[in-house]
């Protein structure tokens, strides 16, 4: 693992010297201590048993009832991942996997608390009577083992009840301090073989943690699991961190932070705990974006006060300018295939939404709804535009070609949504009128199923990544 | 918002002018003197010394903020008069920088009031510089809507949060 990390710093950091050594950072001044980088999960490969199941009709899908008892252990062993062993930890990875479903509004989910205890030997042979008694449609039963090497495994298995036929199942090795991780690519099997969508438990959100007043307010850059668990601080909030984006590896993140009194934009390095400005340009930069291949970094700079949108290298060297006109030009969100960037431009007098190929070339506007569009995201599906009315501060999508708005949020201001790795949910935040409290809320994509994600402090800016590698 | 009124140049000094024999106080005093009008800031100093904020708001009157209306970043006839009193003490004072900080109201996406931010910042040194500042004496920095002066969530505390602030730079 060190090796393959050493190996991995050494290709993130050829930024190659643009005019002179960069001289020490002041930045280093709002650091904290470097994050334990996310450890390897491997998939077991289990022959497939189970039957196809496919359902046409979403409302069907919600309403199963779905059981999902504590995961059983061979043995109770002492384990890494918690401190009284590998049966404690079989309930607390259902009750993950329970959350998850539960807490998304999906299915009609039971959790362990409510639930027998299956024995190992039920893992695979699941006692009927138990659960058709319950009127559970669905059955998730599991198991952890902890290995010689410290390393859980973890198995997951999808019944169907009435049919008594395994429909699902699949397993993975994880260090122990990954353990939630498995808990979620069990969620995320279950999600996605019942409902034909894909997956976006196992995933991570970087945003901005929020405290005191409205003047001076302290702003820290901070990252967590998708669940809000694993949650690290990244910055300790002496200087002000602002719209954070994950890199799709992982392994980096973006943001602009003021530690040297100016808004500059960052690539901090997740497994060193350093970070490099992503220009050595003393003009201002906003609005930080990776492409979807991570290859690529756009930012926003302002000359002479003028804003345009840059694209560099992800690995450094000269930028390039995609947008050159007197107006403001901000942003950028590539559509998956990386073709495309829906950005936004008050060139026709107000904040509106153009697209343009991503060499710059082809720019039209595609908001004309009425109102103002801005901070536009495509989704990783590529067939929806998310963004904030600026007249009116809902959430809306809309199609990459500006047609098909709809409105999914009525809050007093809610913006800056970010896509659930799957397309299927939007998450955003909300402000607190007067008050200036903030908080991350998701939507699903048909508007409905509003939720509040909680979080230790008041939170902005969330930066939805894609699934873990 | 515009209802601002240049009040500068004739509260800029009072100069008392006080009858001063020293073996006898007059039967009379004299007529309480009329405030001149001057169209140079004169620094009354009350202990500010140069170099300082203070040493600037005094001499400026504490015009050193300018204000705009919303989505706006143009300099209107009483940003126009406060920037003038800035100038003249920017002149008057070749070894005094400043930064013009650029400022958002809530009611705005993050990102964009940044830019607009730094917009407003560019749009008062613009106008410093073609007074005579030399742009080499002036730094502009956007907070976007991240450093609110008024707290509410109201038109009235927009409108003081959508400003350019001049700020000296201390050595």
């Amino acid at each position: 693992m060190k090796t393959t990390l050493a190996l991995l710093a050494l290709a993130l950091f050829a930024w190659p010297a643009l005019a002179q050594d960069a001289p020490p950072t002041t930045s280093a001044k709002d650091l904290g201590t470097p994050v334990p980088q996310p450890g390897q999960v491997e998939t077991v490969e289990q022959p497939d048993g189970g039957l196809s199941f496919t359902v046409t009709d979403e409302s069907e899908w919600q309403d199963l009832g779905i059981a999902i008892p504590g995961f059983a252990t061979d043995r109770d062993s002492p384990t890494a991942a918690n401190a009284s062993g590998t049966a404690a930890l079989g309930r607390d990875l259902a009750q993950v996997v329970y959350n998850d479903l539960k807490n998304n509004g999906l299915f009609k989910p039971v959790g362990p608390a409510a639930l027998p205890l299956p024995a190992y030997p039920e893992i695979t042979a699941p006692a009927w009577p138990t659960w058709s008694n319950r009127s559970a449609e669905m059955l998730v039963q599991g198991y952890v083992r902890a290995g010689a090497d410290g390393r859980l495994t973890v198995g997951c298995y999808l019944y169907d009840v009435q049919l008594q036929k395994e429909l699902t199942r699949a397993g993975w090795v994880v260090p122990p301090a990954d353990w939630r991780r498995a808990a979620h690519k069990c969620a995320d099997l279950v999600y996605s073989r019942l409902s034909g969508e894909s997956p976006f438990f196992d995933s991570r959100i970087a945003y901005i943690a929020e405290t005191g007043p409205k003047d001076p307010r302290v702003k820290r850059l901070a990252i967590m699991d998708s669940d809000g668990a694993n949650h690290r601080f990244i910055t300790t909030g002496r200087a002000t961190a602002l719209t954070p984006r994950y890199s799709p590896d992982y392994r980096r993140l973006l943001y602009l932070s003021y530690v040297d009194g100016n808004p500059r934009i960052y690539v901090y390095d997740i497994g060193t705990g350093r970070q490099q400005l992503v220009t050595q340009s003393s003009n201002p930069t906003f609005a930080p974006r990776w492409s979807p291949d991570g290859r690529w970094i756009l930012y926003s700079m302002a000359i002479g006060g003028n804003t345009d949108i840059y694209r560099v290298s992800a690995n450094g060297g000269a930028s390039t300018r995609l947008t050159d006109s007197p107006s403001i030009d901000i942003g950028g969100s590539y559509s998956p295939d990386g073709s495309k960037i829906v950005f936004e431009s008050d060139r026709s007098g107000t904040q509106q939404c153009y697209t343009m190929n991503a060499d710059g070339s082809n720019q039209q506007r595609i908001s004309f709804s009425g109102g103002r569009c801005a901070t536009p995201e495509w989704s990783p599906r590529g067939d929806q535009i998310a963004f904030t009315s600026a007249s009116n501060f809902h959430i809306y999508v809309m199609s990459p070609s500006g047609g098909s708005v709809r409105e999914l949020t009525s809050g007093w201001q809610d913006e800056a949504p970010t896509w659930a790795p799957n397309g299927r949910v939007i998450q955003f935040f909300r402000t607190e009128r007067n008050s200036g409290h903030t908080s991350l809320w998701q939507v699903d994509l048909t508007g409905r199923n509003e939720r509040r994600l909680p979080t230790p402090l008041d939170a902005s800016d969330p930066a939805w990544g894609p699934i873990l590698p | 918002m515009n209802r601002r009124i240049v009040i500068a140049a004739l509260l800029a000094g009072t100069t008392l002018l006080g009858a001063c024999k020293h073996n006898t106080a007059p039967a009379q005093l004299p007529p309480e003197p009329e405030p001149t009008v001057t169209s140079t800031p004169t620094p009354t100093q009350t202990g500010a010394a140069l170099g300082t904020q203070q040493h600037f708001v005094n001499a400026v009157n504490g015009q050193n903020v300018i204000y705009f209306d919303t989505d706006r970043y143009n300099v209107d006839s009483a940003d126009a008069a406060a920037l003038q009193l800035q100038a003249q003490y920017l002149m008057q004072y070749p070894q005094i920088s400043v930064t013009l900080e650029g400022h958002c109201d809530e009611r705005g996406t993050r990102e964009y009031n940044l830019a607009l931010g730094e917009r407003r910042a560019n749009a008062a040194k613009n106008y410093l510089v073609s007074l005579g500042v030399p742009a080499s004496r002036i730094t502009t920095v956007s907070y976007g809507k991240e450093r609110p002066v008024a707290l509410g969530s109201n038109e009235a505390a927009w409108a003081q949060n959508r400003r350019a602030v001049t700020v000296v730079i201390n050595n």
